[in-house]
């Protein structure tokens, strides 16, 4: 109530800092629907002066939904995006999908949920199946997965939008209970078959995800999550204490298609990866090992290594005498997270606010890309105070829940996974090796020819789509324009005529970086427009801008146009792109609010690939 | 207990809690529409932890009753 009250008068006052705190704070304290419409009406009051990232989601199902909208723009509120709704029609979800000029397809979503029940779309493996023959259950099978096949394929035909669809659910008790368990074909088993069949389907298209929606129900307790009596009076079939965690579901896949996932977690040591103060307890006094309570911070940095294999970085920021953290790090025997797997390092004894800056700034991300892990809550609070776009977890005092917390958090999911992702700590360490030789050189020159670099520009292929929409998506320093694109978009911007999408490769004496580079141009008259050019953050200022500028211009030339151009948005991250074009000899030709439209005279001027990179240039088309 | 009810009432009806008296209804409250009288009942469950009965939650006219029915199943449950 009081905090109400807080929020409410820090409104009033214009501190939107402090309010999204509080409302933040609110929300740990009680995230049910009461709260939820209330932060939801004081979240919209804050956006003119917030940083959320807007999108367009809309929701088809076929069964009462309607109690869990303030529960889902609550929680996106919370982790920074700014939700527009668009509810489906109860059950006419295919109809929706169907038709390409429904309300589903003119709200122009941006992600799109299909949440359907076992028990309404194959009311006969539900509750029916005492009824049924080994053929007739074949036949259901066959024909719930073809209904989704031909949902699917006509959603992607109407609509680029990312696809999450909910799997379907066993019931809690078989037909013929025990016996069941018994039979050739039990009763699961049949649902199962339909998920498998679901999972070959969305495999076939870009940007559909499967929700695991037994899973979520197993996870949280079949029968306490369904309410029978709802489902009967409101066909709600979700209990009050449920929903919540179904929203909370989904934003685990929101946060990573809006761009708000975490690239690196920075973690404290004492009392977080381990038990105990090593700098006082010593190496054979810390807790961490098989035995409790050293198995609770073995199960945390097990958790951790699971975020490093989906290609999250780690980093520690402690207070402590580095030699002592050091060697418990490399020798002690219940470590499972070596220096190695560590990007960045900083044990020392200044202020933690300054240490992550400076984690970000040896990572080449933002501040906002970080999310920091300590148990101690006065750090935590500086921490937020100092960087309140930083990802805080809020970690329970009982250590055995840390794994749990972390694991829970949705800003550190991922839906695909690319090879750069599973390499990325290795080029980080090889990045470090190079920076270290680039300060013995005394030209920057010899510093590029030493690097022996090879650049390879191919046109996109389907292998190559992921990633090329990633960089898209996450991409915000060296960018000139920031246009976000999903896979399935990037696919048909390749295929439209007068288009094309080149990819750039990197490879050094260090290593493979692998794919950083993405240019997207259109042929406009008899000039080349860029509509997109962006570098990866790890590959900035060493020339490869000009390797692939060269390649666009001669590209250009080679198909009779006589000019190239493109505009470049400036936004709070993109300076190191902002004198780009002026540095290429291109010419301002317009100004458009915080855009600057620059072209270059492909007949007087000409832009050479720099003798340190080695370009190669590959044809192909997209198989 | 009618000021627990009180705060989730003007959560949910989007009303200063001043605006909310035991009498409030569906009548009175321009925002007490059906997916909001949902969202109620599931604050109110969530909050006191019951289960109220589609019985219970057609007894749920005023904001006033509300907080009757919540007292008498919370007794009740102690009882």
């Amino acid at each position: 109530m009081q905090l109400r009250q807080e929020i409410d008068s820090l409104i009033a006052r214009g501190d939107a800092a402090g309010a999204s705190h509080r409302l933040a704070e609110l929300w740990q304290q009680e995230s049910g629907s009461a709260a939820a419409s209330y932060l939801t009406s004081r979240y919209e009051q804050l956006r003119p002066a917030g940083r959320f990232v807007p999108h367009r989601f809309a929701i088809l199902r076929s069964f009462t939904l309607e109690p869990i909208v303030p529960l889902v723009r609550a929680s996106a509120f919370v982790a920074g995006i700014d939700l527009a709704l668009h509810l489906g029609d109860f059950n006419a979800y295919a109809q929706e999908i169907l038709d390409d000029r429904s309300s589903l397809y003119s709200f122009t979503p941006d992600t799109v949920l299909l949440a359907v029940q076992t028990r309404d779309i194959a009311p006969d493996l539900w509750s029916g199946y005492a009824d049924l023959r080994p053929d007739t259950v074949a036949t259901s099978v066959a024909r719930v997965v073809d209904s989704f096949r031909s949902w699917i394929s006509a959603f992607r035909q109407h609509s680029s939008a990312n696809l999450i669809v909910h799997t379907l659910e066993p019931p809690p008790i078989p037909s013929l209970g025990v016996l069941d368990a018994q039979l050739d074909a039990p009763q699961a088993n049949a649902i199962r078959q339909i998920n498998d069949g679901l999972r070959i389907v969305c495999r076939k298209h870009r940007g559909v995800f499967l929700l695991d929606y037994g899973s979520l129900v197993a996870r949280h307790g079949y029968t306490k999550w369904h309410d029978e009596k709802k489902w009967l009076t409101a066909r709600m079939p979700i209990s009050a204490g449920h929903l919540i965690h179904l929203a909370q579901e989904w934003l685990r896949f929101l946060v990573p298609l809006t761009g708000r996932s975490a690239k690196a977690l920075v973690v404290d040591l004492d009392n977080t990866l381990w038990g105990g103060v090593i700098g006082e307890d010593g190496m054979h006094g810390i807790k961490l090992g098989a035995e409790y309570p050293g198995s609770a911070y073995q199960a945390l940095q097990r958790a951790l290594l699971d975020l490093h294999r989906k290609g999250i970085l780690l980093a520690v920021c402690s207070k402590n005498d580095p030699d002592d953290a050091m060697e418990a790090l490399r020798n002690h025997p219940g470590m499972l997270l070596r220096p190695e797997k560590f990007a960045a390092m900083r044990i020392n004894w200044s202020d933690k606010a300054q240490n992550l800056r400076e984690v970000a700034s040896e990572l080449n991300i933002g501040t906002d890309a970080l999310a920091f892990l300590d148990d101690n809550p006065v750090e935590r609070a500086q921490v937020r105070a100092a960087l309140p776009e930083v990802i805080v977890i809020e970690l329970p005092r009982d250590p055995s829940q840390y794994a749990d917390v972390v694991r829970d958090s949705p800003f550190f999911e991922r839906l695909t996974l690319s090879q750069e992702d599973l390499q990325r700590t290795a080029l980080y360490a090889a990045e470090r090796e190079r920076s270290r030789v680039e300060q013995s050189f005394t030209s920057k020159q010899d510093f590029f020819r030493s690097l022996e670099q090879e650049a390879e520009i191919a046109p996109v292929e389907r292998a190559s789509l992921a990633r090329v929409a990633q960089l898209t998506q996450k991409t915000n320093q060296f960018n000139a324009t920031t246009r976000r694109y999903s896979e399935q978009q990037i696919a048909e911007i390749a295929a439209r005529p007068h288009w094309q999408v080149f990819s750039m490769r990197v490879r050094d004496r260090y290593g493979d970086h692998g794919l950083v580079g993405v240019a997207i141009t259109r042929d406009d008259g008899d000039s080349c427009e860029i509509d997109t050019f962006l570098l990866s953050c790890r590959v900035i200022g060493r020339n490869l801008e000009t390797a692939l500028l060269s390649h666009l211009a001669e590209a250009a030339r080679a198909r009779g146009l006589t000019s190239i151009k493109g505009w470049f948005f400036s936004t709070k991250k993109n300076a190191p792109a902002k004198d780009f074009y002026a540095q290429h000899g291109f010419t301002l030709a317009a100004t458009n609010g915080d855009g600057s439209l620059w072209v270059l005279d492909l007949r007087t001027a000409l832009i050479e690939c720099p003798e340190w990179v080695k370009l190669r240039i590959l044809t192909g088309e997209m198989n | 207990m009618f000021e627990r009810v009180r705060v989730i009432a003007s959560d949910i009806f989007g009303l200063p809690q001043a605006a909310i008296t035991a009498g409030s209804a569906p009548e009175n409250v321009e925002t007490w529409d059906s997916v909001r009288h949902l969202s109620l009942i599931l604050a109110l469950e969530e909050t006191f932890q019951l289960q109220l009965s589609p019985e219970e939650t057609e007894r749920i006219q005023t904001v006033g009753r509300a907080a009757e029915l919540v007292e008498e199943k919370l007794r009740t449950a102690a009882g």
